[in-house]
């Protein structure tokens, strides 16, 4: 594992042998040392849910926030380091606006994830720049087809569209469990609570102290950009971690 | 001070530089169910000489957008130049077929932007899957609004009253045609600047 770049790794402008850009890789790694992040495309709408690890008991519960607005049908969730993130939400935010006032329309989903996309990969290669260490997951909503879409935008540059996704720490048991879900017939407030759950089953006893985020597009809103409240999130826990309880012992009984 | 002085001289022009071509017009657009229909004269005068009797004034920008234009020739074949090539970057990176509506924003930007050295009254009108057929009206100052339907060019000027007192909403493809073709007959027959054959577009 030490020697695993032996000089191919010190620049994301060199290839190694086997074909990898290493810088890119050591960045996706650094995203997935992060807390989890999830997206969920309902029937109604997007729900995005992010486990905000709390370093310390002298936080401000609302500081460091992961989820992001990026214009009124639009949501974003960082993943990774938060200070690059905070690049890519705002860069996102300049395209909306500048999209709008040069075309008169919002930019649709695949166009501002296309966008980011661009963005986050030019940093892959110049010599002078290092690859973004964060993911974005960007939900956004387009009024004119009237559907919403779920982008998610990895340090590479790579940007895909999903029904669900997920990433950081728990990212493998989160997309497990997310394949489970009937995204057809699952509305954004079934979702909420199937996002706290997915969240806390895939902690770790060990882990810090979190704090859970979740925003959503829904209809009831116009799918406009909404951060979960303070009851809301804390109603979601109470349910996932009674849900938690019943396996638990549905497998002590066995 | 002298730039003006040649203005001074050209006042007959109405604000065209010296030597260049009018398109003195009578253009409109009307909105149907399912489309549009663009109509033109095909008249463009330099002064009281008819510079060419059969011009299109009728220009494609996207495949199911055309404009009108009116005013100077040069000005408006320069912006529909400019829109068109936008449009097509726009429409590729949309995947799908652009807005008449974002068609008309990009006319609107240009020519407000730089409302001062332009002479450019032009009529938007297409089809989108969105919005279904749309007209937009962008006259002289830079102002974008969309209408059933709109009328533009000098010979314009004769005709508010009969299109007025002719529009229904609801017409059908057959009935906007001849009503395009019946104001601006009238235009045409009123105004010295616009003339030869009415070209239409259906989209």
């Amino acid at each position: 594992m030490a020697s695993a770049g032996a000089g191919y790794d010190l620049s994301p402008t060199t290839f190694s042998p086997d074909g990898r850009i290493f810088q890119v890789s050591y960045a996706q790694k650094s995203v997935s040392t992060s807390g989890t992040s999830l997206g969920i495309l309902c029937s109604d709408g997007v729900v995005l849910a992010c486990e905000k690890l709390k370093n310390s008991k002298m936080l401000l519960p609302s500081s460091g926030r992961r989820l992001h607005s990026v214009g009124a049908g639009y949501a974003c969730a960082v993943t990774g380091f938060a200070s690059d993130g905070r690049q890519i939400v705002n860069r996102a935010r300049e395209e909306v606006s500048s999209y709008k006032d040069t075309y008169g329309i919002l930019p649709p989903p695949s166009v501002l994830a296309d966008r980011l996309g661009h963005y986050v990969h030019y940093f892959t290669l110049h010599g002078a720049l290092r690859p973004f260490g964060a993911t974005a997951t960007v939900a956004s909503y387009d009024s004119d087809m009237k559907e919403c879409k779920l982008h998610q935008i990895d340090p590479s540059g790579t940007c895909h569209s999903y029904y669900a996704c997920a990433a950081g720490k728990g990212r493998q048991g989160a997309k497990t469990e997310l394949e489970k879900l009937d995204l057809t017939t699952l509305t954004v407030e079934q979702a909420i609570k199937e996002a706290a759950r997915i969240v806390l089953t895939t902690r770790d006893e060990k882990d810090k102290d979190m704090e859970l985020e979740i925003a959503t597009l829904a209809e009831g809103d116009k799918y406009q950009f909404k951060m979960c409240g303070k009851e809301v999130v804390s109603e979601a826990l109470k349910w996932a971690g009674e849900q938690l309880e019943e396996d638990m012992e549905e497998d002590d009984d066995e | 001070a002298d730039k003006f002085a040649n203005y001074a001289m050209e006042d007959q022009f109405h604000n065209l530089k010296p030597g260049e071509v009018d398109a003195g017009t009578s253009i409109m657009a009307v909105e149907f169910d399912g489309g549009v229909i663009l109509g033109a004269d095909s008249r463009t005068s330099t002064g009281t000489y008819v510079a060419n009797r059969v011009s299109d004034k009728l220009t494609a920008v996207h495949d199911r957008v055309y404009c009108c234009r009116s005013g100077s020739a040069a000005d408006t074949q320069a912006v529909s130049d400019y829109v068109r090539h936008f449009l097509a970057g726009h429409a590729m990176e949309l995947g799908r077929l652009p807005k008449v509506s974002t068609a008309a924003h990009l006319f609107r930007n240009m020519c407000y932007q730089n409302k001062n050295n332009l002479m450019a009254g032009i009529i938007v009108a297409g089809w989108d899957e969105v919005d279904g057929g749309s007209v937009h009206c962008i006259p002289l100052g830079g102002s974008c609004v969309r209408q059933p339907f709109a009328i533009g060019g000098s010979g314009s000027t004769f005709i508010y009253g009969l299109c007025d007192a002719n529009y229904r909403p609801g017409m059908t493809r057959e009935e906007c045609l001849e009503f395009v073709r019946v104001c601006l007959s009238h235009a045409m027959a009123r105004d010295g600047s616009s003339g030869g054959v009415i070209r239409t577009v259906t989209i």
